[in-house]
């Protein structure tokens, strides 16, 4: 039953994307997706939801040589407490000396606590038809766990700032065959590129929360739930950039810069998205 | 008189935020050294010919230290620089063929890691610009370019300006957020001929 439902909600948002044309077309099926949205909300008929279920019995599974689950995993605010993690994150982390993302710390948990090759995690990391991705399913059960809570990224420890000012001269950092930067698209309002809204990162406020509150999500034109790191990994694609390493510096420097200009936005995830 | 009096005041003022402001983003930057070392952890196993690619030149480094927000100054250095290195038709002529060029501005492949090697890169214009009336599904990142040969009289000055903008964006704007799409080889001389012939061809639909 819930399958069939999740089935159909989908479709007609396909439907909507496919009609979207012309630009009022477009206007009028981002109103409908919005409505969609509110219905889709519901745990019930977003498939989302789907990947939180599959990263909740992941997340107690015992894998790796040393057999045991990431339950004893620290995301920043004790071992194995999940409410309110992902909301602070990127962070420092003592044991590891370093600034993480969500997926970056996963693997170093699953490394260090689980004793697990997270190579084919890693082959895995963006799911594709009949391939199921670890990260992806944990990533939407543990951001599940922050919401109603707004962003708040810690900012005091020296790697931290580190991380976030790196993160802000990255996204005006120009390069490749088209000269484009993150701020290309991303730095004034109200622009679009053909015809897809570009939302403004360059100052801290409304868009910047909107958009983080609302990663990861379930991407209705990829059929797949998708988070920060794939989001980037395609922005970098039309930036006309090299393939970005997974889990690297540059995604988390970037992260960190958009979560500080998202601060007190609200998480809601995952969300659904074109 | 008074009215125009504030308003050049403002203007100037305005004027003098912007260069401070931009003073200011300049000094608060990281080290290089410290963005490169995070540029090299995620992109340092990239093929030497894509890493190139990402490796600023003179003006990118300058754009980027000021969030393209150049004070008049580097502007002036900029568009100096980047003027020199426009290379103009051998045979003088700018405008080829509005049909190609047509093509050429709709096209905004190459260059992505998903792109097949042998891609013919585009222009890639309606990311960016309205142009044709009839294509609706065009970018405002840039202005509108509707009318444009025909707002401009297709004036000869008008259509030499039209191919150094296209050639090098730089060379008329500092830290413009338009590619430089011949220094930078996306499109070749005679594809940015036909582009500028669809600017200003009276018979291009751009101008109808
Ligand atoms: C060539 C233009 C372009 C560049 C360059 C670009 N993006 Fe994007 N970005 C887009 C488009 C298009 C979307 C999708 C918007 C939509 O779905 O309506 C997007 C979406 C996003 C989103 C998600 C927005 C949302 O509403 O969920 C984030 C976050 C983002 N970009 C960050 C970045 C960062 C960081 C960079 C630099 C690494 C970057 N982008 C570079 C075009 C670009
Ligand atoms: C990433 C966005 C982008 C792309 C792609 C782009 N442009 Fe631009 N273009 C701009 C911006 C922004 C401006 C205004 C600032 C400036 O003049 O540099 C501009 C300005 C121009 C102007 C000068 C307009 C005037 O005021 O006289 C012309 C002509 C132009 N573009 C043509 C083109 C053509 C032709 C293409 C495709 C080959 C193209 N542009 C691709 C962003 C873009």
């Amino acid at each position: 039953m819930r399958k069939t439902v999740i089935r159909s909600a989908a479709a007609a948002i396909l439907v909507l994307c496919a009609g979207s044309f012309g630009i009022h077309a477009q206007d009028a099926s981002e109103k409908e997706i919005e409505r969609y949205r509110e219905m889709i909300s519901d745990p019930m008929s977003n498939p989302g939801y789907l990947a939180v279920d599959r990263g909740e019995a992941l997340w107690g599974e015992a894998r790796g040589t040393k057999n045991v689950s990431l339950e004893t995993c620290n995301l920043g605010l004790g071992a194995g407490k999940l409410e309110g993690a992902f909301a602070q994150l990127p962070r420092y982390f003592a044991d590891a000396d370093k600034v993480m993302d969500l997926e970056q710390r996963l693997l170093w948990c699953m490394q260090n606590i689980q004793g697990l090759d997270t190579k084919d995690v890693i082959a895995r990391r963006f799911s594709g038809p009949g391939r199921a991705s670890d990260m992806e399913d944990l990533v939407a059960y543990i951001a599940n766990k922050s919401n109603g809570m707004k962003i708040d990224i810690p900012l005091s420890h020296p790697k931290e700032q580190e991380m976030a000012a790196v993160g802000e001269a990255l996204f005006y950092r120009r390069g490749g065959v088209n000269d484009f930067s993150c701020a290309t698209c991303h730095a004034d309002e109200g622009k679009r590129i053909r015809l897809q809204g570009l939302p403004n990162f360059s100052k801290p406020g409304k868009p910047a929360q909107e958009t983080m509150g609302g990663w990861p999500t379930y991407r209705v034109s990829q059929g797949a739930l998708r988070t920060m790191q794939h989001r980037l990994w395609d922005c970098f694609r039309q930036q006309r950039w090299p393939v970005p390493e997974y889990g690297s510096d540059v995604l988390t420097a970037l992260t960190s810069f958009l979560q500080k200009q998202a601060v007190a936005g609200e998480l809601n995830v995952p969300s659904i998205k074109r | 008189m008074k009215r125009v009096l504030t308003l050049a005041a403002l203007v100037l003022a305005a004027g003098s935020f912007t260069s401070a402001a931009s003073a200011q983003i300049a000094a608060k930057a990281p080290d290089p050294a410290l963005v490169d070392a995070y540029m090299k952890s995620t992109f340092g196993k990239a093929p030497a010919e894509w890493q190139a690619r990402i490796e600023p030149d003179e003006t990118l480094k300058t754009c980027n230290a000021y969030h393209n927000e150049v004070p008049s100054a580097e502007a002036d250095k900029i568009t100096a620089r980047e003027l020199a290195r426009v290379v103009y038709p051998g045979d003088g002529k700018f405008l080829g063929n509005w049909k190609e060029g047509a093509k050429i501005a709709n096209n905004g492949r190459g260059g992505q890691f998903s792109d097949p090697p042998d891609t013919v890169a585009g222009g890639n214009c309606y990311a960016c610009h309205q142009m044709e009336q009839k294509e609706v599904s065009y970018g405002t990142l840039g202005p509108s370019l509707t009318n444009y040969g025909k707002d401009r009289k297709y004036d000869p000055q008008e259509i030499k300006n039209a191919f150094t903008k296209v050639y090098d964006s730089q060379a008329v704007f500092a830290c413009s957020n338009m590619p430089r799409f011949g220094v930078n080889k996306v499109l070749s001389e005679q594809q940015i001929k036909d582009i500028v012939a669809f600017l200003f061809d009276p018979e291009s639909p751009i101008n109808k």
